[in-house]
């Protein structure tokens, strides 16, 4: 499902962000990517989903590597990956309905079909009959779980949040992290990069530490080093 | 992707693009008055250029040749030459004015009638008033027919007013030229105008294209609410500047008629043929689509989601 194979990443001004990188997260996976701030761990989400491309080595995400995938194929990348964001990412003047139906609509998804897994989707994360309120009329916790419907509506087979309980409280934390567990229950592949320890323990799933942009704790998975020529 | 679902989604960026036109209606309308003022200067041009030519048609189809004939020609000689004149095809009519007649005009309209009255003889010969056919009022089939009646003996002087008509066909040339070139100046001035706009709300709606571009909008998605923002721009302003044009051909017309009516034509001023508008319109929305792609091109690339 997602593959890492000796990836380096060097920003523009010189600050190396990821330095020979390997891992293989399975499909249907729940893995935690830790570590402190700084250490890598969005940089490894931005690679992922194509928001960056590596300096060196190769990243294989859904089969394909996103070195050699050309300009106009990131789109229909773009929509096999649900995305969730700290901070949302939610179109302030849309209501909700509308942003969570945005990924259905740039796949050009028919309106009956879109009307009923937006409705799907607000049911899953407990915000059903919210559809016409607007982001900011919600409290913190209802715009995250905004954010996750709209990540998921499209059924995407890889999901990836970027520290979603960043700005929770630790009850709405373990709900929203409950929710990602249910998604990979139905055989979503799913990584959370949190600097949230505890949390991270109460679940007990695979956890990667990244620390100074390498991988320091990975138990599972030793990298078959074979796909580097792939 | 079916033909159905996307129809279904060229409406709904048509309706969106709608939408943000309607909610800021003042910054729009001051856009699409920039866009149509400058459809309506070539158009108004055109329109003048047409009205002209068409006006100076019907003059040169009544520019006459004056051919005098000599003191001596007899009545009966005169009346014989204006009936060989009219065998001519490039001939329309010929009306002989006899001196008595010619005499007679001239004292009731020269204000010399008194001191005509005192002559002893008429001095005015016969005069043959030569009005060519409309397909012969060139200058160099006028210069023809003055060739014609010059070579007759009982001729003594054949005046032909072309020059001016020559003048004024040239002048004609250089409008429209002129036509053509503010057309194409004022063109890039509506595609930079467009370009502009569009840049404006790309660069306002940045955080919305990142989000959609991150969901996985391609460039194609992104790109078509401002293709379609571009086309109404467009199409409003050629729109506006058609409706300008009619208010000006409105207000000018009765004033047109008069100014004919004083030089005895019955022409009335017209305004864009219905073929002439259309193109005006379509120049309107390919202009609006030209300025919306390019400057989508270029900006839209630069836009990138970040984490």
């Amino acid at each position: 499902m997602i593959l890492f194979d000796k990836v380096s990443k060097r920003y523009g001004n010189g600050r190396e962000a990821l330095n020979n990188v390997s891992f293989n997260i399975h499909n249907g996976e729940m893995v935690f990517l830790t570590g402190r701030s700084g250490a890598g761990k969005s940089t490894v989400l931005k690679l992922i989903a194509l928001l960056e491309r590596p300096t060196r080595g190769a990243v294989l995400v859904n089969g394909r590597n996103t070195q050699t995938l050309k300009a106009r194929h990131i789109a229909a990348f773009r929509r096999r990956i649900g995305v969730v964001f700290q901070d949302h990412k939610l179109l302030a003047d849309r209501p909700v309905y509308d942003n969570v139906a945005l990924p259905l609509a740039v796949a050009a998804t028919p309106l009956k079909e879109i009307d009923k897994r937006v409705r799907a989707a607000l049911d899953q994360v407990g915000l059903l009959g919210k559809e016409r309120s607007l982001p900011l009329e919600l409290s913190v916790g209802e715009q995250q779980r905004v954010g996750i419907a709209r990540a998921v509506v499209s059924k995407p087979p890889l999901l990836i949040a970027d520290e979603p309980t960043g700005n929770l409280d630790p009850d709405l934390s373990l709900e929203v992290m409950r929710l990602f567990r249910r998604f990979q229950d139905v055989g979503v592949t799913v990584v959370v990069a949190t600097h949230d320890l505890h949390l991270v323990r109460e679940f007990g799933e695979r956890v990667i530490t990244l620390e100074n942009g390498q991988v320091h704790g990975d138990p599972v998975d030793p990298l078959p080093s074979v796909v580097a020529s792939r | 992707m079916s033909l159905g679902v996307s129809a279904g989604r060229h409406l709904q960026a048509l309706v969106g693009s709608l939408g943000r036109l309607a909610r800021s209606p003042l910054a729009s309308f001051m856009t699409v008055l920039v866009i149509a003022l400058a459809l309506a200067l070539p158009a108004a041009l055109k329109v003048f250029v047409t009205n002209a030519q068409a006006a100076t048609g019907n003059f040169a189809s009544a520019v006459d040749v004056s051919v005098f004939l000599k003191t001596d020609v007899p009545l009966a000689k005169a009346q014989q030459l204006a009936r060989a004149a009219q065998q001519r095809a490039d001939v329309a009519e010929v009306t002989l004015i006899p001196a008595d007649k010619g005499l007679e005009d001239f004292k009731s309209y020269s204000g010399f009638g008194a001191a005509l009255a005192a002559l002893k003889e008429n001095p005015l010969p016969h005069v043959l008033h030569v009005r060519p056919r409309a397909a012969a009022s060139s200058a160099a089939s006028l210069e023809a027919l003055r060739g014609y009646f010059a070579a007759w003996p009982e001729v003594d002087l054949v005046q032909v007013d072309s020059e001016w008509v020559m003048r004024f066909n040239a002048i004609l040339e250089v409008l429209r030229r002129l036509l053509l070139i503010a057309a194409a100046l004022l063109g890039v001035g509506v595609l930079a105008v467009i370009g502009n706009t569009i840049r404006l709300e790309i660069q306002a709606r940045r955080a919305e294209i990142e989000v959609i571009k991150l969901v996985g909008g391609s460039n194609a998605y992104v790109r078509r609410p401002f293709l379609y923002t571009g086309v109404l721009y467009g199409l409003c302003g050629a729109l506006i500047a058609w409706g300008i044009i009619a208010l000006i051909v409105t207000v000018l017309g009765d004033s047109v008629a008069t100014l004919a009516r004083l030089y005895g034509s019955r022409y009335v001023l017209t305004g864009l043929a219905p073929e002439e508008g259309g193109a005006l319109v379509a120049a309107g929305v390919v202009l609006g689509w030209l300025g919306a792609w390019i400057s989508a091109a270029r900006h839209l690339a630069r836009i990138e989601p970040r984490a």
